[in-house]
């Protein structure tokens, strides 16, 4: 192939690079706690929660598990847009992603709960401790131990989707590229170097999430055995 | 009807026929990637299964938005004039594949190691061990998770919207645009690829249920 | 306390002496169709330690579940430390203060460590502080013999190590009344002693225990009085003597098999 690569641009654009980054990164950290407050009650809901509370949770699950989250994103950037409500695109953003991870979370944990023996929620009941002291001292524990691969997976992906934000013009990584590549026009070069940035970030962020579990699990980080 | 024409509705659903399009296309090129790298990821050869994670580890760690942009100027560069179509296509068929690959070799690893020394009682060659005795029980447990991640390329298939191919993201964007009707157009949307993606979920869900029971 | 325990009217005080820590009369259980208790009359005195046996299927478990709460009765009376749970409306959780319970598989939780197995509903329900925490967890290690294995998690210790963490995890919460439901099956015979001691040694404490097993040697020399139980009915009670001289055909057909 008688193609010149020219990576010249990425002198020039480092800092918009970084900036880039920084906005990904920051949406991802941003969405991850209240995405897994929002799932985990989602999920306890459609456990514990009654006819119509489960019914609302299995709605919500359902509805987000089943439409692109392009299309959440959409409905949310643009319909406050009509309603005249601004909060900028990093918080719509924010928010998409939290109510988009909520439900692939609440499934997650769901699974994370179910596994849990009932022998324990037996002991715990015998112990005289409360349903919400049983919930926060014995199932959430267990069920987050469970499945924290799964949580991880989760959330790198949720990483990997901020990659759509910027068409609603937040300027993360994926729409700095776009901006690089219009004015240098080689868009092969800038998105193979966007490639490897997220290529990184993905690790970095699997690595900081098992650093995460080391802290969060005693149990494992001594026995490291499954729970 | 909901405030939009005869000829606007029908502008998405010609946009929905292009993203089932597309979804037909990424799983057929995925699962005809996707199977060899299967075997790859589950084969004796150390280099083959290197070589297939690298590749799965890579395609997992990029966003399927990027992969379509670097496939789509991957290919203008070679001084070819594609059209989107067939970037999309490409794109979807890496994407799938890496991810179709892991799930299948997932699938042949919970087969029983005893199965495979069943086979090897019965005298049968590899290959026919393969064929005959461990590819129809991995089949079975392949089902559920396969149609699963159909849901995924549905819906992931919206990225293309990127590099400007119409499906049915890009037709409520443009209606969007003209009509000023966020709500409406991309309830729409979304109702639209409800009604592909919610079935599916069922099926698989189904499957996986009759799956647990044996 | 703001718990008001039901005051007993004078005409059923001696229906129920105030001796008497559970009082079961004419106690009837049901799943669905089928009836597990059919009238059981049963007296559990402070201090007294009384163990239930009989054939798989008798009733033995669920009569032990009831008193805590576990199964609701579906006839006659069923009094524990002073409350009437056939009149509904008891709260459990202040039931479970007072009544602890061990069973067969031992649940511990295998997210904590000893300590904090045995220390976590104190602290929850009891709201104590973690100095005063520590104290009671090297006390009640101390009982059941494992205070060096304080700082270990349940999967390193022994299936007897195990069933001895849940019975101190019990005895943390200073229950009035001690339920085991066979607490020994899923143990080793050299493991079924140290747990059987630690019994022992909290029957000598004063506790007030019920116990279903199937360690006869056991009941009769731990137990003051035995209940020998038949579909759904006592059959037979007595004490450790009754063993060796049964009086009706089904005890002595169960001695019989079980020695
Ligand atoms: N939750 C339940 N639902 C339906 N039937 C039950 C339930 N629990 C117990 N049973 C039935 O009630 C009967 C008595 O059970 P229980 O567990 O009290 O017997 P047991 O005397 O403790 O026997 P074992 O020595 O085997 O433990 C059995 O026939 C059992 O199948
Ligand atoms: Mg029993």
């Amino acid at each position: 192939m008688g193609y010149d690569f020219d990576f010249s641009f990425l002198a020039s654009y480092a800092p918009d690079l970084w900036h880039g980054v920084w906005l990904t990164l920051g949406m991802t950290f941003v969405s991850i706690v209240p995405g897994f407050i929002l799932g985990t009650s989602v999920a306890l809901a459609r456990l514990y929660g009654g006819r119509w509370l489960a019914g609302a949770a299995t709605c919500y699950v359902e509805a987000i598990r089943n439409t692109p989250l392009i299309i959440q994103v959409f409905w949310l950037f643009f319909g406050l847009s009509v309603l005249q409500i601004y909060i900028g695109s990093f918080l719509a953003a924010v928010i998409a992603l939290t109510i988009n991870v909520g439900a692939y979370t609440a499934e997650i944990m769901r699974a994370g709960f179910q596994s849990i023996p009932k022998g324990q929620i037996e002991a715990a009941d015998c112990l005289a401790l409360g349903p919400v002291q049983t919930v926060v001292s014995i199932q959430l524990p267990q069920a987050v131990e469970r499945v924290y691969p799964a949580l991880v997976s989760q959330f790198v992906l949720m990483m990997l989707a901020t990659s759509i934000m910027s068409q609603v013009s937040a300027e993360e990584l994926t729409g700095v590229a776009y901006m690089i590549q219009s004015f240098t026009f080689r868009g092969f070069e800038v998105y193979l170097v966007i490639a490897v940035i997220y290529l990184a970030m993905a690790t970095l962020l699997r690595l900081v999430l098992m650093g995460v579990a080391q802290v969060s699990f005693p149990r494992r980080r001594r026995l490291g055995t499954p729970l | 009807m909901l405030g939009l024409t005869i000829e606007q509705l029908s502008y998405m659903l010609r946009g929905t026929g292009w993203t089932i399009a597309l979804s037909l296309l990424g799983f057929v090129g995925g699962t005809l990637l996707g199977l060899p790298l299967a075997l790859m990821r589950s084969s004796g050869s150390r280099t083959a299964r290197l070589l297939s994670s690298a590749f799965v580890q890579i395609v997992q760690g990029i966003p399927l938005p990027v992969i379509m942009f670097v496939v789509y100027f991957g290919i203008s560069i070679g001084g070819y004039n594609v059209p989107a179509l067939a970037a999309a296509g490409l794109a979807m068929t890496l994407y799938s594949s890496a991810y179709l690959g892991e799930i299948w070799k997932g699938c042949i690893q919970a087969v029983p190691k005893t199965q495979w020394e069943a086979g090897e009682c019965l005298a049968l060659t590899p290959t026919q061990r393969f064929v005959n005795i461990i590819l129809p029980q991995a089949i079975r447990i392949a089902i559920p998770p396969t149609v699963g991640f159909m849901v995924q390329i549905v819906k992931n298939t919206s990225y293309s919207v990127v590099i400007g191919f119409f499906d049915l993201t890009y037709s409520a964007k443009v209606l969007n645009n003209s009509t000023f009707m966020p709500f409406t157009v991309f309830t729409i949307a979304a109702v639209l690829y409800f009604a592909i993606c919610f079935p599916m979920s069922m099926i698989a869900r189904r499957f996986e249920r009759r799956l647990q029971r044996t | 306390m703001t718990f008001t325990s039901p005051v007993l009217s004078p005409a059923a005080a001696p229906i129920f002496p105030a001796a008497s820590m559970v009082a079961f009369r004419d106690v009837r259980k049901s799943f669905g169709a089928f009836e597990v208790l059919k009238g059981i009359d049963l007296d559990v005195g402070a201090g007294e330690v009384v163990a239930l046996i009989g054939r798989s299927g008798s009733g033995k478990s669920t009569a032990l579940r009831c008193v805590n709460g576990l199964e609701a009765i579906n006839g006659g009376e069923l009094t524990v430390c002073g409350r009437a749970l056939h009149q509904g409306g008891t709260d459990l959780r202040e039931l479970r203060k007072e009544v602890g319970i061990v069973f067969q598989s031992y649940n511990l939780f295998p997210h904590l460590t000893v300590e904090q197995n045995v220390t976590l509903a104190p602290r929850k329900v009891h709201r104590i502080g973690a100095a005063e925490a520590r104290e009671l967890a090297a006390e009640v290690l101390a009982q059941v013999g494992l205070s060096e294995k304080a700082q270990n998690y349940p999967e390193q210790l022994s299936g007897g190590q195990q069933q001895r963490v849940a019975i101190a995890r019990s005895l943390a919460m200073r229950p009035k009344l001690m339920l085991f439901d066979e607490v020994t099956s899923a143990l080793d015979p050299e493991l079924t002693g140290e747990v059987l001691r630690t019994i022992e040694g909290l029957a000598a404490s004063g506790m007030t225990m019920m116990l279903v097993t199937h360690e006869m040697a056991f009941a009769k020399s731990v137990a003051d009085k035995i209940v020998f139980m038949h579909q759904g009915r006592i059959w037979e009670t007595g004490d450790g003597g009754m063993l060796s001289s049964p009086q009706t055909a089904e005890l002595q057909q169960f001695v019989g098999n079980g020695l």
